[in-house]
């Protein structure tokens, strides 16, 4: 018989019966939905009283052409928005930066001002419409943004439901968006959560992402390990300011990457949510049942899709649908077929929305909570995966915590490591992959030839440069130099810096020149080149 | 032979250069790698300091070319054309000829095996 071994390390047995639950108590481990550890999910009735949110990771080229892809996408059903942003953004980079140069546009919308922000989200009622911005080392000016566009559209603060991802512990180990060097980097992560735990309660200010760190690599223990000890040391980090942890922690959310194994990955999400719920209460005393909870967003894995013969990654992705609501996500988003290879077609958006709309209405895993509960396999592998998912996290403690591994490299190069082994077992076949390593006909490489590639535009970046030099002459620039300047001042000192950023962002002071008043104060992060 | 790794450009993601570089390692090359966000610039400088023979360029936003020719062009301005470029990344089949035509050694696209990639580099220093 041959061996099965999951991607967390856990051999898998041909048959799972009653003794493989023996030493677990049904009621404190498990318990019901909606109830505390929530292994079976945060909600009692779960699907039956609120489906999942569906938000596509939506974003290229100019805000204008953005706008358009999101009115498309909420017309056929999407009811929340996930924005992509261009690398120069990202980076905090203006778009006629020399650095910017082919780069304008390209992976997502670029954003120079609060003019850019104000076109993506022309004709779409912030008040109702909920919206991530997948933004990390720039989440505090662009986060500023959107709030001055919800202002401006009329939007009561407190009305106000955003979700900036805000990690940056994570774009240090995977993602790579880092600017400022780790400390004032936390700093700036603080001064979001606090601000909008103040100003905006609905907002949830932080999104803990495992995703990024297993789609670089590391396993599915690992992903959740590092998630839950990167959400720790930002708790650790809001309680130093002095905050309580029932101020901030019911708004804390997470990302976490889904891909087609799915009892591995129900596995991991059960095992997480237990395991948060356990740490927020005991470890960390919170007292509000919503800080125990664990609010995900499941978004399936790319890097689980292959470029061979692309329309398999439909059928991929619906498993991964299945998974994720088997899982208990609050929020879904599902990779396109082809985003292996381009940035996604307007169809292939529109066949991974479809596809998590069949998911929820014709499939049944909406129909009760936590389905796979009480099957001796899933239960047995959510006990197998919270034993690894620990020991992972004592191997993170062993090395000085997350914050330091980060600063070190060590997480970085475990990560590799694991990346590198996943490859052999690729390569080997230990992992299979259809029309990849396995079953692959010569039809694979005829289909390659026929990749519906999105044609990057070069005159998307002269429009948005022209559209930059435009506000730049419009603008107040004595109003802009003042913002900066006290931007900068505040920087030197500890002040929560979201009231000095919004005065900028106010006065239409581009990314670039807000990014440059607080690098003169904190200098640049030196990557730890380790692997 | 030596190889010099590199991330050119704002693109963060560095799984493929460092599962590259491992794979290149074992197979007992010299590797040094740059870490992320390197302008060409600063490639072909380090490049020239660390006396390699090879650059392995992995790019995944999509400017592969513009940021492939500065690299070419900067070795070649410095005298340093005896250092071959190689490229990697999201790279569709259908920009492996201009990518040669910027200057590219060898061009390994979207789906090429690791294998594939060593045995290129093992290739090349059978030649030399």
């Amino acid at each position: 018989m041959r061996d099965v071994r999951l991607h967390a390390g856990i051999p898998v047995k041909p048959v799972y019966g009653p003794e493989d639950v023996a030493g677990s108590d049904p009621a404190a481990d498990v318990g019901r939905p909606g109830e505390y550890p929530f292994t079976r999910g945060i909600h009692p009735a779960m699907y039956r009283e609120r489906l999942w949110t569906m938000r596509q990771y939506v974003g290229f080229g100019t805000p204008g052409e953005t706008n358009a892809r999101f009115k498309y996408l909420m017309s056929h059903g999407q009811d929340a928005l996930n924005v992509a942003f261009d690398l120069p953004t990202q980076l905090g980079l203006d778009s006629d930066d020399p650095r910017a140069e082919g780069e304008v546009g390209r992976v997502g919308m670029a954003v120079d001002t609060l003019a850019d922000m104000e076109e993506a989200f022309a004709g779409i009622p912030l008040d109702r419409v909920s919206v991530s911005l997948t933004i990390n080392g720039m989440a505090a000016p662009i986060t500023a943004m959107y709030y001055a566009v919800a202002e401006r559209q009329g939007t009561p603060a407190d009305r106000v439901v955003t979700t900036p991802q805000n990690d940056i512990l994570k774009e240090f180990v995977a993602r790579g968006t880092w600017v400022y060097p780790v400390e004032p980097s936390l700093r700036l992560v603080a001064d979001l959560i606090e601000f909008s735990a103040r100003r905006h309660p609905r907002s949830n200010p932080v999104s803990v992402c495992g995703y990024h760190i297993r789609e670089a690599g590391c396993t599915t223990a690992q992903e959740m390990a590092y998630g839950l000890a990167i959400a720790a040391a930002y708790v650790e980090l809001m309680l130093s300011r002095g905050m309580a942890v029932d101020d901030f922690a019911p708004r804390i959310s997470f990302n976490f990457t889904c891909w087609g194994k799915i009892f591995e990955e129900v596995a991991k999400f059960r095992a997480g949510r237990r395991l948060y719920a356990r740490m927020m209460r005991e470890r960390f005393g919170a007292r509000n049942p919503k800080s125990w909870m664990f609010r995900t967003l499941i978004g399936g894995g790319g890097s689980a899709f292959t470029a061979r013969e692309p329309e398999n990654n439909i059928v991929r992705g619906a498993y991964i649908a299945l998974a994720a609501a088997l899982s208990g996500a609050q929020t879904m988003a599902l990779p396109t077929y082809d985003e292996a290879y381009t940035i996604p077609s307007a169809k292939a958006q529109l066949i991974a929305l479809r596809t998590m709309q069949i998911c929820a209405e014709e499939s049944g895993a909406a129909d009760t909570a936590d389905p796979l509960g009480g099957s001796y396999y899933v239960e047995a592998l959510t006990n197998a995966m919270e034993a690894e998912i620990v020991r992972e996290m004592a191997g993170v403690e062993a090395t000085g915590g997350i914050v330091e591994a980060v600063k070190t490299g060590a997480i970085q190069a475990e990560v590799a490591r694991q990346a590198y082994l996943f490859e052999q077992a690729l390569a080997t076949g230990a992992v299979a992959k259809v029309a990849v390593n396995c079953h692959a006909g010569e039809a694979a490489t005829e289909s390659e030839a026929e990749l519906e590639l999105y044609a990057f535009d070069p005159k998307v970046a002269e429009a948005q440069v022209a559209r930059l030099a435009r506000v730049r002459r419009d603008r107040d620039g004595r109003a802009v130099t003042a913002a900066l300047r006290r931007l900068t001042a505040e920087a030197r000192g500890t002040a929560n810096l979201m009231p000095a950023i919004v005065e900028c962002v106010q006065a239409y002071a581009t990314l670039g020149e807000i990014n440059r008043a607080m690098k003169d104060v904190f200098g640049e992060h030196k990557e730890p080149v380790k692997f | 032979m030596k190889i010099l790794i590199a991330k050119p450009g704002l693109d963060g993601h560095d799984r493929g250069a460092k599962v590259v570089a491992q794979a290149l390692r074992d197979a007992g090359f010299e590797i040094v790698y740059t870490g992320l966000k390197r302008t060409p610039e600063e490639i072909v400088q380090e490049a020239i300091e660390e006396d390699v023979d090879v650059v392995g360029l992995s790019i995944l936003s999509g400017a592969h070319l513009l940021l492939t020719r500065r690299v070419v062009d900067g070795l070649r301005g410095a005298g340093a054309d005896d250092i071959d470029v190689v490229v990697g990344g999201t790279i569709p089949p259908r920009d492996v000829a201009a990518l040669k035509d910027a200057g590219a050694a060898a061009v390994f696209p979207m789906g090429t095996a690791l294998s594939d990639i060593v045995a290129a580099f093992g290739e090349r220093t059978a030649r030399s």
